[in-house]
């Protein structure tokens, strides 16, 4: 834990238009860049206004109550839905025409807050499905065995087992994924995730069903897969700890709209958010 | 090193078993111990199989339900048999096996450029409006081919709808009379090979980087668009390579049955023929489907001393059948006999060990 304390008080310096990133990233693109991103659907307005700048390795957090529209931001970033207003980049370049698929190719990969695994398939299997676009071979070298084939076959098979080793799971590359333990599920898909090689990883509740010890090992693992690959990430998450833990950012979200953002030190001592998690106090109301 | 023969094992018995049938049938037909019936039921067998199995990459291996695969067998029966003809008349070719690999190419091309006219509006609809759909266009076809008379004259191919009163030359292909001055010259080692080619291709479709991506599809359509695979590009491989398979197995049962073959063999009845043989091996097995195929086939035409009860009692076997595989009893003993002799996924024992884990489990 003492390491990841000491990555909380990551210096944060200002960004042009009010936003801030890491230190280390101010040199670089920011991987990602939303401005006045919303969606309404049929006159309620799910996501408003909704403006971030993310800096190429940093870690954000993004909370708030249930129904905040914080699910329906990751499926407007990764095209689930269709924005109706506002913009978003992916490292200066212009999402607005991509469609799910091109979203992933881009480098956003997401994980799912209710699991999405291929059930029936093995571990190693659903890293290989993640590894779709990375280790390529067409249709005709797979039915004639050409090879192609089994060279591709071969780094698909090294690559999945050295993203997996990363959680340790190495040793369940042959068991069906649908009967992991929660926890494991949900570590899987962050591997699958990991294996599209992503510029920006989403996370939906990663720490949802874990317990406490596989909590602190999450975060580890969030922060060395931030090092290793070099990459962003944003994750929704109610476990106050990791959130607080590791973010060097945080935007709170109510009622979709952006009620704070800031370091987690800012965040805590927010009075709108102390507000939208606890309500006002009977003496102010009246 | 037990382990890895047995997947082995699990892999490719089918082929074995299809082999071996195939030396057994070579055996007694020199022998001259095959029954007839048996005989004359070897090219059709063949030809459902293979129909079986392309279906299976639609329905198991894709999770499409279409109905509408007889209408791709139709479109290679009757353009595998308007080649065979123009081979036969136009070109002289004399050897009947490269007409009829000729025509089985062009019955498989044609059903598989059809495949993909019509994947591209099918294949934005799901579920029942998907099978409703397919259901449709194999009726079109069929209504078109019924309705189409073909000609040959020196060389050159006459197309008419309707009547085909006037065209000049002989008819190749006469509306809803079919086909005509076009000889047999199916082969029963053909039908084989084109068994095994299928499974082939089948098994190394989905056993390929393609295969698991249709399976991701089909798994979970949104899990697989956010790890960056085209989901109409995949679902559409598994229609064509079907369709194109469906064509060949078409020309095939063309070419045997010759003039015998109507257009209103290729009715949607003989789709849901098909979707019963694919349900019957169990959706997504390749294997399952050449035994019941084959089994089902064999079945109707054994049943033939019955007369008139024959098709109540046919239906009466499905029905046992599918209660029998569903019996939990039955499954438990398939279960042990797969693990015996082929691998299977590993369980993770911790997954029932730990209930605290399961997916009911909330958060700690």
């Amino acid at each position: 834990m003492s390491e990841i304390k000491t990555r909380q008080n990551t210096p944060m310096v200002p960004y042009p238009s009010g936003a801030i990133v890491p230190e280390r990233d101010l040199g670089t693109i920011p991987v990602l860049e939303c401005s006045h991103l919303g969606i309404e659907f049929g006159g309620l307005k799910a996501v408003d206004d909704f403006s971030v700048i993310m800096g190429k390795t940093e870690i954000a957090g993004l909370i708030g109550p249930n129904g905040a529209g914080k699910t329906t931001i990751f499926n407007l970033l990764t095209r689930v839905y269709q924005p109706t207003h506002g913009t978003m980049m992916l490292e200066g370049r212009d999402m607005g025409n991509m469609t799910t698929v091109d979203v992933n190719k881009a480098g956003i990969a997401r994980t799912f807050q209710n699991i999405r695994l291929f059930d029936n398939m093995s571990v190693e299997e659903n890293v290989r499905i993640g590894l779709h676009n990375q280790i390529r071979y067409g249709m005709f070298s797979g039915i004639l065995r050409l090879p192609r084939y089994w060279k591709a076959e071969k780094e698909q098979h090294e690559k999945a087992m050295e993203l997996l080793d990363i959680f340790d799971m190495a040793d369940l590359a042959d068991h069906r994924s649908g009967s992991l333990p929660y926890g494991a599920q949900r570590r899987l898909e962050i591997v699958r995730a990991l294996a599209t090689h992503p510029k920006l990883l989403l996370l939906d509740e990663p720490a949802a069903g874990m317990n406490p010890r596989e909590t602190e090992e999450l975060m580890e693992n969030i922060i060395r897969i931030r090092d290793r690959f070099q990459i962003a990430v944003l994750l929704i998450e109610h476990d106050m700890n990791l959130v607080m833990g590791i973010c060097e950012d945080i935007c709170v979200l109510n009622f979709g709209r952006i009620i704070a953002k800031g370091t987690p030190d800012q965040i805590q001592q927010n009075p709108a958010v102390i507000e939208a998690y606890l309500g006002k106090r009977k003496k102010e109301n009246a | 090193m037990k382990t890895k023969a047995k997947k082995w094992f699990g892999r490719y018995w089918i082929y074995f078993v299809v082999v071996g049938f195939w030396i057994v049938c070579e055996v007694l037909m020199q022998q001259n111990a095959l029954s007839p019936v048996i005989r004359n039921q070897l090219i059709p067998i063949c030809c459902w199989v293979t129909m079986a199995v392309s279906l299976n990459l639609v329905v198991g291996i894709s999770g499409e339900l279409s109905l509408g695969h007889a209408g791709f067998m139709s479109l290679g029966a009757f353009t595998g048999l308007i080649a065979a003809g123009w081979l036969q008349h136009a070109a002289q070719m004399e050897s009947p096996l490269a007409r009829l690999v000729l025509a089985m190419l062009a019955g498989g091309l044609i059903a598989g450029i059809f495949g993909f006219l019509i994947g591209i509006p099918v294949l934005r609809l799901r579920g029942d409006y998907l099978a409703i759909v397919t259901l449709a266009f194999g009726e079109i076809i069929n209504s078109l081919i019924i309705n189409l008379y073909v000609n040959l004259d020196q060389g050159t191919l006459y197309f008419k709808f309707l009547k085909g009163r006037g065209l000049p030359g002989i008819p190749l292909l006469a509306g809803a009379q079919g086909p005509d001055n076009i000889t047999k010259i199916a082969l029963i080692p053909a039908g084989f090979v084109l068994v095994i080619l299928t499974l082939i291709v089948a098994n190394n479709l989905v056993r390929s980087r393609t295969g698991r991506a249709i399976m991701a599809t089909r798994d979970n359509r949104i899990a697989a668009e956010s790890v960056g695979i085209n989901v109409t590009k995949y679902k559409m491989t598994a229609f064509v390579t079907a369709a194109v398979l469906a064509g060949m197995a078409g020309a095939m049962y063309g070419l045997f049955m010759s003039t015998a073959t109507k257009p209103t063999l290729f009715r949607y009845t003989k789709s849901i023929d098909i979707l019963v043989f694919v349900v019957m091996g169990g959706l997504g097995s390749l294997s399952g489907s050449v035994i019941s195929a084959a089994l089902l086939t064999i079945l109707p035409e054994q049943l033939r001393f019955l007369k008139d009860y024959r098709m109540l009692i046919y239906a009466v076997v499905l029905i046992l059948m599918m209660l029998v595989s569903n019996n939990p009893l039955i499954r438990g003993w398939m279960k042990g006999i797969r693990e015996k002799f082929f691998r299977r996924n590993k369980q993770t024992p911790a997954a029932e060990a730990r209930p605290d884990d399961g997916k009911g489990g909330g958060r700690s």
